[in-house]
């Protein structure tokens, strides 16, 4: 089955309540020329769709509606795709249910 | 760097830590606990069950005003293909009794509860302060913790590390490895709310009731995962896991997942005119006894999720970090009773009471099923459920076939499917791995 139209992610996302720490993303991509496979797999096994593949065929990361599940990090972390920590203090997501 | 020195730090607020936290403070340790959410619970992400037994052995009166759902009172397993589910069922008027063995809980409105009675029993809660490392002395010791506040280190004799499941501190700290994508699962679930009749009528609940259903099969895509449907009072908690490992080699979604599974026949009907108030991730450990990491050093101990302690066979979690937690704390008030050095040593006696608890126990039974699972995922999650449900299919409907005939398609289908050595191989190896 192909997966759904993205335009359902940011649906979801849109349930949730974020404190954003805006000029501090809490994720950043290595720069690079062409993905990586793990870094690439990022473009689907993302459960927030924050990452995207640019026109310039570049693998970018928004960090604006991620849930901090930690995927990103477990895939990409230790071959240096990305570099990976939790946002500062208060803020991030905030679950009202959890 | 602030000055004061504290018995205990606990880094993190969910089941594991503030079972640590709760049991040191109530023996008079000086403890400071610190969650980078806007409140405890507020980062924090589960199904959501509570198993009485573990928080009773911690507040022994909870359900006097701890926010629960529904106590359980039925469990549905499903085996599900595209458009039907085998469900065995188990129900029992004994689990209406006076005080019920498993509830339903939302974890952000348990966790700020449980928190309030970490700071009653006089530990210090202090919220939107991320961890970023472990301060540690030229021998490696673990001395205290950094944050992210201005002047941020603060010293003690001892850190639990509560963290959660990724383990980032102990990971830069080189005292274990990253979680590795084979062994862990990521979950998603949404809150669908519904009127408290519309939810009693559709399971078939009354009073404070409430139910579980776990389906695997075909709604994982031939990967290894599961689905699960709790009832909570006006809402029902609703979500799917996969192995880390197989999202990334399938190139599945994990909302795609979530969408196929809620579009199931058999669960549609249960959600539909639900509105959906969030939506949430979170990993899942699922490496079982083999997974867990070192669980003590100098100066520090490891509990709950961030030392990778979950049954996956049995969906247990939340009460090993619990128990994983308390026992910690344990091991620390003893040792400090004596006066004696936080060390590798001493603290190896946390090791010890674990080891003598349900929560090693258990997981050591299961010790070969990750491997099992994890390896085998087409066959346990696809072709099975497929077959399962023809074969079911075959055995209700009346169309006139001889039953004779319908037992021999039935049993060529599962041989053509898997053979014979197959099939035989893999009830061998799910015995020997049960055991």
């Amino acid at each position: 089955m192909p997966s759904e139209p993205s335009r359902r992610v940011e649906d979801k996302l849109f349930y949730n309540r974020y404190l954003v720490d805006s000029g501090r993303a809490h994720i950043k991509v290595r720069p690079h020329t062409t993905p990586s496979s793990r870094l690439f797999s990022m473009l689907k096994a993302c459960p927030a769709r924050c990452y995207e593949l640019s026109d310039k065929g570049h693998v970018e990361v928004t960090v604006d509606g991620c849930i901090e599940c930690g995927t990103c990090r477990v895939i990409c972390e230790e071959s240096g795709d990305i570099e990976w920590s939790y946002p500062r203090g208060g803020y991030g997501v905030l679950f009202k249910f959890g | 760097m602030i000055e004061e020195r504290f018995d205990a730090i606990v880094v993190g607020a969910g089941m594991g830590g503030n079972a640590a936290a709760l049991t040191m403070a109530e023996r008079g340790l000086k403890v400071l606990q610190l969650e980078r959410g806007e409140y405890s619970g507020s980062k924090n992400v589960q199904g959501a069950i509570l198993y009485a037994d573990m928080l009773e052995k911690l507040i022994p009166n909870f359900r006097e005003d701890a926010p629960l759902e529904r106590h359980l009172v039925e469990q549905r397993f499903w085996i599900v293909d595209e458009r039907s589910h085998t469900g065995i069922h188990y129900r029992s008027d004994d689990f209406n009794e006076e005080k019920p063995n498993r509830y339903t809980i939302i974890r952000a409105q348990f966790d700020k509860w449980f928190s309030q009675k970490v700071r009653e029993a006089g530990a210090t809660v202090l919220c939107e302060t991320t961890v970023t490392e472990l301060l540690q002395d030229s021998h490696g010791r673990v001395v205290g913790v950094r944050t992210d506040r201005d002047g941020g280190e603060i010293h003690a004799d001892v850190v639990v590390l509560a963290e959660g499941v990724n383990g980032v501190l102990g990971t830069g700290a080189g005292l274990r490895g990253r979680p590795k994508p084979d062994k862990i699962a990521l979950a998603v679930k949404e809150m669908h709310f519904l009127s408290r009749e519309t939810i009693d009528a559709r399971f078939n609940l009354k009073g404070d009731e409430g139910l579980v259903i776990e389906a695997a099969g075909t709604i994982s895509r031939g990967m290894t995962g599961m689905g699960f449907i709790y009832s909570n009072k006006e809402c029902i908690s609703l979500g799917i896991g996969c192995l880390v490992a197989d999202f990334q080699r399938t190139g599945e979604t994990p909302y795609g997942l979530l969408e196929g599974f809620k579009r199931h026949p058999s669960v549609a009907p249960l959600i539909e005119g639900s509105e959906v108030k969030e939506y949430s991730a979170h990993l899942i450990p699922e490496g079982g006894y083999r997974a867990i990491p070192q669980l003590c050093g100098e100066g520090w101990v490891v509990v709950g999720d961030a030392a990778q302690l979950n049954n996956a066979i049995h969906r247990e979690g939340s009460n090993l970090a619990m128990t994983s937690g308390r026992i910690a704390a344990e091991a620390i008030c003893l040792i400090k009773s004596r006066n004696d050095p936080m060390t590798a040593k001493n603290l190896s006696l946390y090791k010890k009471l674990l080891n003598d608890s349900f929560v090693i126990k258990d997981l050591k039974k299961y010790k070969d099923m990750p491997a099992l699972m994890h390896t085998h995922s087409q066959n346990f999650f696809l072709t099975y459920p497929q077959l399962f449900s023809k074969a079911m299919q075959d055995y209700v409907r009346v169309d006139g076939t001889p039953k004779l005939e319908k037992e021999k398609l039935m049993l060529s289908s599962f041989v053509k499917a898997r053979s014979w050595s197959g099939l035989l191989s893999d009830a061998l190896r799910i015995a020997r791995a049960w055991r």
